[in-house]
């Protein structure tokens, strides 16, 4: 009863959220509705008991990606009536798009070898069992190969961008913490020994003031 | 070796750790506050507090309505009017000084050819006010009665070095 | 405890017994640790004070003790501004995002063996989640604020905290690897032993990058460059006042204790007793015994340190901290995590064996 009360109420906000980011008219209200989105979704996911899963949800998407989303949407100055101009025009193919994405998720669904029912009802584990551990103990030994791929293609991802976006332009006067850091005294300074003053006229000059 | 050296020797905070242990030191170090409302600092006889206006023994004003003052002050916060007196002498009717405008140079007191306007140690006050701010003749000269005899010792102690 | 409970509610059902018990809980956790956060205030203004030569606040109170009080009526009865085109309700949900993050992630701090209000598997990633949903509150308030000054301190905030929990992250995984179980009740219990057999030592670099990181996480001096007031006034908060302005001083409050406990709970033992062969002494041997003593003695320490550190450090220059984050915690950390799965495989004593 209670399960399902917190899970209408997730999933609706879920929605409703969902269809603010696409229809609010300013872009960091947009990403933060996402960001409620995500939330709900984790918040689903815990019902089911997969708390790994909802925790790496809200630690990833919501801590990291969305704040960089943010971060990004907030700088833009972005005017928002010519983005508006294009709706109608871009009407059928959106709807084409979508259509497509709808049978997709309707074959998927109703494939044979996916049968949603034949799952069945969530499995209440007692507290110590440990999602993290059963999905780690998967992940390294069934999907060692995909997994392993996946992370490859990850890290050619990053390489690519990094290589993509830095350029080391000639002539510019920045500074180099590194070096700046490793400056010692003996780099900057030296110090002279000189003979103390003993010039006659020097110190008479002196007395005389 | 040097890079090695300098590697380890940031990875392990040793300059970090020097910096702690300084004000470390210092927090156990002996404290100095003065507790202001209390205690109080000496102040020298050159403090420039709020101003006064002194008068002769005999109960004359000093001020001979010369307008050196108002000419010398950089914050154009003297304001002057004078007028004959019946005795025949040059006095002055009004004297204001706006202590919104003034910033305490002395320059004043400085000009003074007869050490009329004086620069007191009082520096605690405050208003309440609109107007207030405005130093008038009347309070001026109050304010160098009730102190005359600290204005003169401090006036003294300068005396050797003008 | 439970049995006072038991006799006071226990008439009412299950479902709201737990209810009752729950929010019991949370306020026995959270009024203390209000109590301490504003005490907290108090205490970083004497220790900063001592070590600059000054005896900081001594007016309200003897010796000033009384001096978080006043601060707090001054800040309840001062008019709460809402600048001119700011958004009105992202403006006054932001600090409430702060609060609530930096509050949440208590939840699943153990004090001792049984002091916890949740004791849940995933404890670990419960507060990396929690800890970094608090930014939130920070760019938030920053752009609701509808000023330039803000907007900036958020800008900076969020790159930083963005950059650092990476590094603090790789440091949990390294702690997470060394104990074995994200449970923090599990990862004290796997450092079991005296002060050697804790994993500052054997996970000294992590230690250090965890806590370094912890600061520049709370924006606090040296890493305070998201307020920085010599430079954008006072950054994400600029526009706050009264209540509102001491709510989101309220939650970097409450998240540097956090940082404490967390480093404590996860290098430094938690409860455990430095030198549990002492508890056989006589007359002392009693204190030598773990508790939650310990728990609050050793964070007690690493709260004195924020302040030290803040006393002791300028702020640092924006390019250092970008530097410091990305270019050396995450490599080393990277590089930790390969000598501690090292460790673990060769079953390296005490510690891993």
């Amino acid at each position: 009863m209670f399960i399902s009360f917190v899970f209408y109420t997730l999933a609706a906000v879920l929605v409703a959220s969902a269809i603010m980011v696409i229809s609010a008219r300013n872009p960091v209200h947009c990403a933060l509705f996402l960001v409620m989105a995500f939330f709900s979704s984790a918040g689903i996911w815990l019902l089911l008991e997969a708390e790994f899963l909802a925790i790496v949800l809200v630690l990833v998407y919501v801590g990291a990606v969305m704040v960089l989303f943010l971060f990004v949407v907030m700088m833009l100055d972005i005017n928002l009536a010519p983005l508006r101009e294009g709706f109608a025009r871009y009407l059928p193919i959106g709807a084409l798009v979508a259509a497509v994405v709808v049978i997709e998720i309707v074959l998927v669904i109703g494939a044979s070898d996916i049968d949603l029912p034949a799952v069945g009802d969530i499995v209440y584990r007692d507290a110590d069992y440990s999602n993290t551990k059963e999905l780690g103990t998967l992940l390294y030994t069934v999907h060692l190969y995909a997994f392993e791929l996946a992370a490859a293609i990850l890290l050619v991802a990053i390489v690519a961008a990094i290589a993509l976006t830095m350029r080391r332009r000639s002539g510019t006067k920045s500074q180099d913490p590194s070096r700046q850091v490793a400056v010692k005294r003996e780099d900057r300074i030296r110090i002279v020994s000189m003979p103390s003053s003993s010039d006659p006229e020097h110190e008479s000059s002196e007395r005389r003031r | 070796m040097e890079t090695i050296r300098q590697y380890v020797k940031s990875l392990l905070l040793l300059e970090m750790l020097k910096g702690l242990r300084l004000t470390f030191v210092y927090m156990t170090k002996r404290k100095f506050t003065v507790q202001y409302p209390e205690q109080k600092t000496p102040k020298s006889p050159r403090f420039r507090g709020l101003h006064a206006l002194r008068r002769y023994p005999n109960g004359e004003e000093r001020c001979i309505a010369c307008k050196l003052c108002e000419a010398v002050c950089p914050a154009l916060a003297i304001t002057i009017d004078s007028e004959k007196r019946a005795d025949g002498s040059r006095r002055t009717t009004r004297y204001d000084i706006d202590l919104f405008k003034c910033i305490f140079c002395g320059f004043c007191e400085e000009s003074c050819p007869v050490d009329s306007i004086v620069e007191t140690r009082v520096h605690e006050y405050h208003f309440e006010k609109r107007g207030e701010n405005i130093m008038t003749k009347d309070k001026l000269l109050a304010l160098g009665d009730s102190l005359e005899s600290e204005i003169a010792e401090d006036r003294l102690a300068d005396s050797l070095y003008r | 405890m439970s049995d006072l409970l038991i006799n006071l509610f226990g008439w009412l059902p299950a479902n709201l017994f737990l209810l009752v018990e729950t929010l019991l809980k949370i306020a026995l956790l959270l009024v203390p640790l209000l109590i301490t956060v504003a005490w907290y205030t108090y205490a970083e203004r004497k220790v900063i004070g001592y070590m600059q030569v000054r005896i900081g606040p001594n007016r309200v109170g003897p010796k000033g003790w009384l001096q978080p009080i006043a601060d707090a009526v001054k800040l309840m009865f001062k008019e709460l501004i809402v600048p001119a085109r700011a958004n009105r309700f992202l403006f006054l949900i932001a600090p409430v995002i702060s609060l609530t993050c930096a509050l949440a992630a208590w939840a699943v701090v153990p004090f001792s063996d049984f002091l916890v209000i949740s004791d849940i598997n995933a404890g670990l990633l419960y507060i990396l989640a929690m800890t970094s949903l608090g930014v939130y509150g920070v760019i938030i308030a920053g752009w609701a604020s509808n000023s330039k000054y803000a907007l900036l301190g958020a800008m900076r905030c969020a790159a930083q905290i963005v950059a650092y929990e990476i590094a603090m992250g790789f440091a949990l995984v390294v702690v997470l690897m060394a104990a074995g179980s994200l449970n923090l009740r599990e990862i004290v219990a796997a450092q079991e032993g005296g002060i050697v057999n804790w994993f500052w030592l054997p996970l000294l670099p992590m230690f250090l990058v965890y806590m370094i990181s912890g600061i520049a996480e709370t924006n606090r001096a040296p890493f305070d460059v998201a307020e920085g007031e010599s430079e954008i006034v006072a950054g994400f908060h600029v526009e706050y006042s009264g209540m509102a302005f001491s709510v989101f001083f309220l939650a970097e409050y409450a998240n540097m204790i956090l940082i404490s406990a967390l480093t404590v709970l996860m290098f430094l033992g938690g409860w455990l007793s430095p030198f549990p062969l002492a508890a056989g002494l006589p007359l002392i041997g009693g204190l030598f015994e773990p508790g939650v003593h310990w728990f609050i003695f050793k964070t007690v320490f690493f709260m004195f340190l924020f302040l030290w550190l803040r006393a002791t450090f300028p702020r640092y220059r924006y390019d250092q901290i970008m530097r410091l984050g990305w270019k050396v915690f995450i490599p080393l950390t990277v590089v930790w995590i390969a000598v501690t799965g090292i460790a673990i495989m060769i079953g390296l004593p005490p510690w891993f064996d």
